[in-house]
């Protein structure tokens, strides 16, 4: 366990047994996502009689794999970029079946004459030499600023005002792991990190595809086009915390092999899980002493006890639907009721009897990118602003059944594509028309690169943001539960009072991906919730 | 030997305040124009004949009262007024009159939104909190973050204390402020899209972002933080027009025996044992001096001004990317009377206020996405003002001129480079939307001179015509403005200054650039400060 | 809701202040033409005389226009819930056509406004205010099923009936079953075709009623109110007399004793209700409420400031004056608030915000004053009052006298 943070190493080994009551449990999370996950391992490791509630049938949230079509499974989470590796060694996540990927998905930047960009975390192919050599730099620079942010990924953020001594420290610390990259490094890390996207790129590269296709994964699942300023650096610089440097890969059994693993090592610990239970509400105990939160109502009416309640659905699910703003300061609510959480992202999946060929590609393999300038991703972000859908959509396209095999029959494949950007309110509204105008101009749009994608077609399905909504229960459909930016980060994610996992509501805690340091397969909100609860 | 103690390359009117307080303190200075006549982009020209023209900045209210009381400018000619009441024009019949009066305010946006109409309270008393912030940020010199020197630990504890005397809540929502864009920071306040758009259009002048883009309610702020003697968000017009500003600086400069010298381009830094020693004007002159101040842009400096040779390592790349966008035109149009605006009240108040053309949220987003495209909006904003209504001086007696900005004008086409017909075009479409809200508008126009950044950029030397002299996002703000490690002043080459809109706190008539770089350049120079470092605000 | 400004009918519609239905009636009597403005009604200062208008509530009777107040209609099957999140008071103790005096807070526990809140119904309230407080009240209602928020500011006549004939003058205006109204109580009368509320209360601390009805009947209630009150004196009344015997009660005014914690700048320049003296207003048997969590830390730790009366020694009225801990003024621990010569007790009054800690010590004010043109400044001793100056026992009785 030599990677894992310290303090966590420390929680999960030492902490003592709580007594407890044998028909009460001292924790009950809701949501089987893998943050859920995650936090209820740990909090049974350190003890706890953990139950997990789940409303979908499977565990997984985003991540689950389901059947869209006869014989064909996908997840909206088609890759895994960084989950949190001390996590995994915290949870013995390969002695449960994790496989990670054995290898990593290049990001191609797709040309539709066929001369691709390919980036590999330590060099990229398809660019000329000097570009090839300020991606090297590029990339030693950002991986130093990674690094040096990397340990707050995993901190409980300080509150400002009567934190006392420790929080100011998390400050001091902050800013002594910025100003330890040197003074020249420091400065330029004050001016980078809210840079928007399209000027760091203009600022190191020539290349169009190259300048798209890294600005990628600072856009990807947020409200930001390359030239919003502010938050995408920052984006960027999280993903690539782990020592994957933000590269992706497949692990074995897909985004559900992360998912089995965690739910494994789970029960392994003793966390009950229970899916197909929606919960209706948590419920609050009022009384002269004030509220507590004593367990939760599932929608059949069961109540179940508990010491505390641990919500690992987003800030706004959590706070409107399942407490109730009566239990909440009016301020605080208008705080949850502002938070932006409409997502942007839809999902293509396509069910293919034959592998897609991509033309100048050897195989599709990797993340393929259909965004072949950082306009043609500011001009599709256009549309979206005024609630419509992209006249010309920008994606990422992965055909995860070249690495789990499972997911389609024999020789057939399946096709995911994250679109953006996709408005979670249409203008006119959605309809099953609206929806497959749309998913047919995506598909005119891989037809340019894979231009005999349709005679593959055996099923198609597109999921809007508000799809995503219904069927997951993420406000808004969003990805990082609320979006990912400065004004929403840190201690301010989801806002105050509620930014140290703890709410204002005593035994009330939260640990999904509205809370710091935000979304993507890290299982990071997870671990820092469990930290807090078990402190 | 050098002839001046400091030289002073261009007259705006931050390198005139520069110049007077270095000369104040007893410095031989002389302040070197390349135009014809003094005040950079604070000018009042007399394009027409009877009418002088503010034809580049055309109100004011970020001039800062400590640096008008200091150098005594009224004395020397000045006189800042207070104009009452803008009209805001939605997309169609709607009409936000923004009264002086309290109560007359309250009632009018009360007609849109009883909602708004109150939260109007709590978005005046957030954005006065955050203006009393910036404020007391705008006289002092930004501290170094890297340094461990005691003066800028000391600012930064000074900084700390003035934040942390928020409280929690009000720091967390300062850096959510600072960081959001003006939309989504009105939705907390606002429902009414006409009252968000009036109040949201401030945040996107001069700059190259829209409305939905984060960081333009910071923008917001830069706008409105200024005042009119302690009036926050209040603007002011100087009699005699923009210029009135410049000559006045200029005026007091001489009273201490500075001295300015007209059409006289500076070509290039003389840089000697790497430092600088004087300029060489286009002429070929030398001029030689203790110290150079350069009152231009940060990319125009060092990618012009001084030799690539004489730069540190890496400066000239930090130069060249440096943002500095033209976003903005600017149309100047001599009327033979005050044009009537359809479904605004014919009172004499309103109609000697301005004019925000600004439509709706998504007016203003899309004339920004053209201008991403290098095309300009057939239904920009415009911004618009009426200065002869306030002011005698400036106009023929009964005969006006209006003073009209445009967000978005692209400093590149699309369709190639810009010439006097496609300027013309931008000028129609400007004169064509002022129609459509006050028909009969065309036959009053006398004369009229269109300015695109190319203009603009050819005439004062602001490069792409930013009026900021750089673009107000955090990466080029306070202690990052114009480049991380330079943000007190001083230049990579020793002796060499920097006095424009390009350092903090930035663009805006607020003398407060040139102002902050004197009082350094006297410190090295080891000479008593003559410089204010209070902004008499009683806060 | 109505708006009343325009940009159509005139070259200054949106200017012009709104006018009370009742301003034929004022206007007549506004002889001074002494007008100011509330919420954007043109508004008398006073009509006559302020210091008869005074009398005239202390000793007779007066009306007050309260038309300019905000009235808010609350309603639906989450109303109760909602209020009684956003006020500290139980809303849920508020019997049907009752009244109750409440306060609201931010989630940091500062004064946003006070206000009363009228029980209609189980499900329908009226909250009456002095600032327009449509933006919380919309913001407090967010997130709950069943409820409606309606500025009903413009939809009524109200007029405030106060002083000690006033009783007399509802029961000869034929308002029979008055006399079995307590304080807070409110009474519905049919009234030409609508109903007539009128409720046992009002801001001068002496027996009187407020009355309540549709705007279009407002002029007629004014007629038969002043023919009943013409054999008890009744007389109308402004802004400086009701900040009189406002002040006589040791009630508070917002931008006086507190600032509204909207409109505050400086951190904890606004006020809690801990230090305004309206702790009793405060419900902790209550589980939650807007501001809980910060009022009980308040509580628990007391408040910085408490707002005091004080009888000041002298007839020099202490506006504008510093207190302090010594008559050497060393030591300065608050400010005078509000203050005046009261004429009915013949007292030099004044309600001061002072430092807790120092309230066990001795109290000096420094006074500011002018005597033709001279200015001087004297430093008395204050004496705290620990009851509201004016307390006739007719403001309480029931049935209340007639005269």
């Amino acid at each position: 366990m030599k990677n894992a943070p310290l303090s966590l190493i420390a929680l999960v080994n030492s902490s003592p047994r709580e007594t407890r009551s044998l028909d009460r449990y001292d924790s009950i999370i809701v949501g089987a996502g893998h943050n859920g996950l995650a936090c209820a391992s740990l909090l049974a490791r350190a003890g706890q009689k953990v139950l997990v509630v789940e409303a979908a049938d499977e565990p997984g949230g985003l991540a689950a794999t389901r059947e869209f079509h006869p014989g064909y499974k996908a997840s909206v989470a088609h890759s895994i970029g960084r989950f949190s590796e001390a996590l995994l060694e915290a949870l013995d996540l390969s002695a449960h079946g994790y496989q990670p990927a054995v290898r990593e998905l290049p990001l191609v930047g797709l040309d539709e004459s066929g001369s691709h960009v390919t980036i590999r975390s330590d060099s990229v192919t398809g660019v000329d030499n000097v570009d090839a050599k300020a991606y090297r730099d590029y990339s030693r620079q950002m991986a130093r600023y990674a690094d040096a942010l990397k340990p707050f990924w995993s901190k409980t953020m300080p509150r400002i005002a009567p934190g006392g001594l420790r929080d100011m420290l998390t400050f001091a610390h902050m800013g002594w792991a910025i100003r330890r990259l040197g003074k020249a490094d420091m400065e330029e890390f004050m001016r980078v990190a809210s840079l928007p996207a399209r000027d760091l790129m203009e600022e190191h590269f020539s290349s169009e595809i190259l300048k798209a296709t890294l600005s990628w994964d600072g856009l990807l699942g947020s409200r930001m086009a390359p030239r919003s300023p502010n938050s995408s650096v920052l984006l960027m610089l999280y993903r690539m915390a782990e020592a994957s440097r933000g590269a992706h890969g497949i692990p074995s059994g897909g985004a559900n092999g992360l998912i089995a693993a965690l739910v494994r090592s789970a029960e392994a610990s003793g966390v009950e899980i229970r899916c197909g239970t929606p919960v209706s509400g948590i419920r609050i105990d009022a009384d002269e002493q004030g509220l507590n939160a004593v367990g939760v109502t599932t929608a059949e009416g069961e109540q179940i006890a508990a010491a505390r309640v641990v919500s690992a659905a987003d800030p706004q699910r959590t706070f409107v639907e399942l407490v109730g703003v009566e239990y909440l300061d009016i301020g605080f609510t208008n705080r949850i009721r502002r938070l932006r959480c409409d997502g942007l992202v839809g999902k293509l999946h396509l069910a293919l009897d034959g592998l897609p060929e991509f033309t100048g590609l050897k195989a599709p393999e990797g993340r393929l990118l259909i965004a072949p300038d950082v306009d043609a991703i500011e001009f599709a972000y256009d549309d979206s602003k005024y609630g419509r859908c992209s006249e010309k959509p920008v994606m990422e396209i992965v055909l995860p059944s070249l690495a789990d095999a499972s997911l389609a029959p024999a020789g057939h494949h399946v096709l995911s594509a994250h679109v953006m950007y996709v408005p979670r309110r249409l203008k006119d509204g959605w309809s099953e028309t609206a929806k497959q105008a749309f998913a047919e101009r995506c598909i005119d749009r891989i037809a340019r690169y894979a231009p005999a994608i349709r005679d593959l077609i055996v099923h198609q399905e597109f999921l809007t943001p508000a799809d995503l909504d219904d069927e997951y229960r993420v406000t808004g459909g969003h990805w990082h539960h609320t979006e990912f930016a400065m004004d929403q980060m840190l201690m301010m994610r989801p806002t105050y009072e509620a930014a140290q996992y703890s709410t204002p509501i005593p035994n009330l805690f939260l640990c999904g991906a509205g809370c710091h340091p935000g979304g993507d397969l890290t299982g990071l909100t997870g671990h820092n919730a469990a930290r807090a609860i078990l402190r | 030997m050098s002839q001046y103690d400091a030289i002073v390359i261009g007259a705006g009117h931050n390198g005139l305040t520069n110049a007077a307080y270095l000369a104040k303190a007893g410095l031989k200075v002389l302040v070197l124009e390349k135009n014809d006549y003094i005040g950079g982009a604070a000018v009042s020209r007399e394009l027409e004949k009877g009418w002088y023209y503010s034809s580049c900045s055309y109100v004011c209210s970020m001039m800062r009262q400590a640096i008008h009381r200091d150098l005594d400018l009224s004395r020397h000619g000045l006189l800042l007024v207070p104009y009452l009441g803008t009209v805001n024009f939605g997309d169609g019949d709607e009409r936000l009159l923004a009264y002086h009066d309290e109560e007359a305010a309250h009632l009018e946006l009360k007609r849109h939104s009883p909602h708004d109409a109150d939260a109007m309270h709590r978005f005046q008393t957030d954005l006065t909190r955050y203006s009393q912030l910036i404020r007391k940020t705008l006289m002092r010199t930004p501290p170094d973050p890297t340094s461990f020197k005691p003066r800028d630990i000391m600012e930064f504890l000074f900084l700390a204390k003035k934040f942390w005397a928020m409280g929690e809540k009000e720091i967390y929502e300062y850096v959510r402020f600072f960081t959001m864009s003006a939309a989504e920071f009105l939705d907390d306040y606002f429902e009414n899209d006409m009252i968000k758009a009036a109040m949201a259009s401030p945040g996107i002048i001069g700059t190259a972002l829209g409305v939905y883009s984060p960081g333009s309610s910071y923008i917001l702020l830069h706008h409105v933080m200024g005042d009119v003697d302690g009036s926050i968000g209040a603007w002011g017009l100087a009699r005699g027009g923009m210029g009135a500003i410049s000559q006045s600086i200029a005026s007091a400069l001489k009273s201490y025996d500075g001295e300015i010298r007209t059409e006289a381009g500076v070509d290039k830094l003389l840089v000697e044992n790497r430092k600088a020693a004087g300029v060489v004007l286009e002429n070929g002159d030398e001029i030689r001096s203790r110290i150079v101040v350069s009152n231009l842009d940060a990319k125009r400096t060092f990618t012009k001004i001084v030799d690539k040779g004489d730069l540190p390592e890496g400066i000239y790349e930090k130069a060249k990317n440096f943002k500095i966008r033209g976003s903005s035109g600017k149309v100047n149009i001599a009327l033979s009377g005050l044009p009537k605006f359809t479904g605004v009240p014919d009172n004499p108040y309103l109609n000697r206020g301005g004019q925000g053309f600004c439509g709706s949220l998504e007016t203003m987003e899309r004339a920004y996405d053209c201008w991403k495209r290098g095309r300009w909006s057939d239904d920009p904003f415009i911004e618009s003002v009426i200065p002869s209504a306030w002011d005698p001086t400036v106009a023929p007696a009964g005969k006006h001129w209006m003073s009209n900005f445009i967000q978005y004008c692209p400093p590149k086409l699309a369709d190639g480079p810009w010439t006097p017909e496609k300027r013309d075009q931008f000028g129609q479409t400007v004169i064509d939307k002022i129609e459509r809200y006050s028909p009969g508008f065309k036959d009053l126009i006398v004369h009229m001179e269109v300015r695109t950044p190319h203009e603009i950029e050819n005439e004062i030397g602001l490069t792409e015509g930013n009026i900021f002299q750089g673009e107000l996002t955090i990466d080029q703000l306070f202690f990052n403005r114009p480049f991380p490690g330079y943000g007190q002043y001083r230049m990579p080459v020793k002796n060499l200054y920097m006095s424009g809109s390009s350092t903090h706190p930035g663009g805006g008539v607020s003398a407060a650039c040139g102002a902050n770089a004197a009082r350094e350049i006297l410190k090295d120079l080891k000479r008593p400060n003559t410089v204010p470092e209070d902004d008499f605000y009683d806060e | 809701m109505t708006s009343e400004s325009g940009t159509a009918e005139g070259r200054f519609a949106g200017e012009r202040l709104k006018l009370s239905p009742f301003y034929p009636r004022q206007e007549e009597l506004n002889v001074r033409e002494a007008w100011s403005s509330w919420n954007g009604y043109k508004f008398a200062e006073y009509y006559y005389d302020t210091e008869f208008e005074y009398f005239c509530v202390r000793n007779l009777c007066g009306t007050y226009d309260i038309c300019p107040m905000q009235k808010y209609e609350i309603k639906g099957r989450d109303a109760e819930t909602m209020l009684n999140r956003m006020v500290t008071r139980d809303v849920r103790k508020i019997g049907l056509h009752r009244v109750a005096y409440c306060v609201w807070c931010t989630d940091e526990g500062r004064m946003i406004d006070d206000g009363t809140i009228f029980r209609l119904a189980e499900d329908r309230f009226m909250l009456t205010c002095g600032s327009p407080c449509t933006a919380w009240l919309e913001m407090s209602a967010w997130g709950f099923d069943d409820v409606t928020v309606t500025d009903v500011s413009d939809e009524l006549s109200a007029l405030s009936l106060q002083g000690p004939t006033s009783f007399a003058t509802l029961k000869k205006m034929g308002l029979d079953g008055l006399e079995t109204a307590k304080p807070f109580d409110i009474r519905l009368f049919p009234y030409h075709g609508e109903t007539l509320m009128v409720s046992r209360t009002g801001f001068t601390g002496d027996l009187g009623y407020e009355l309540w009805v549709d705007r279009k009947l407002g002029l007629k209630m004014w007629d038969e109110l002043y023919a009943a009150g013409a054999d008890y004196g009744i007389q109308p009344y402004g802004e400086a007399a009701t900040n009189m015997a406002r002040l006589e009660a040791a009630f508070i005014m917002p931008a006086m004793e507190f600032n509204e914690a909207l409109r505050t700048v400086h951190f904890e320049h606004d006020q809690t209700p801990f230090e305004l003296g309206l702790g009793w207003l405060v419900d902790f048997k209550k589980p939650h409420f807007s501001g809980r969590a910060a009022l009980l830390a308040e509580k628990e730790r007391g408040p910085v400031y408490t707002l005091t009366k004080l009888d000041i020694e002298g007839n020099r009225p202490a506006e504008g004056a510093h207190i302090y801990s010594n008559k050497r003024c060393t030591r300065e621990i608050g400010y005078v608030t509000s203050a005046m010569w009261s004429p009915a007790v013949k007292a030099n009054i004044a309600l001061a915000m002072i430092e807790t800690r120092y309230l066990d010590g001795p109290l000096w004010a420094e006074i500011y004053y002018e005597k033709e043109l001279r200015h001087h400044s004297r430093v008395v001793r204050c004496t705290q009052q620990s009851k509201p100056f004016w307390t006739p026992a007719r403001a309480r009785a029931t049935p209340p006298p007639e005269a």
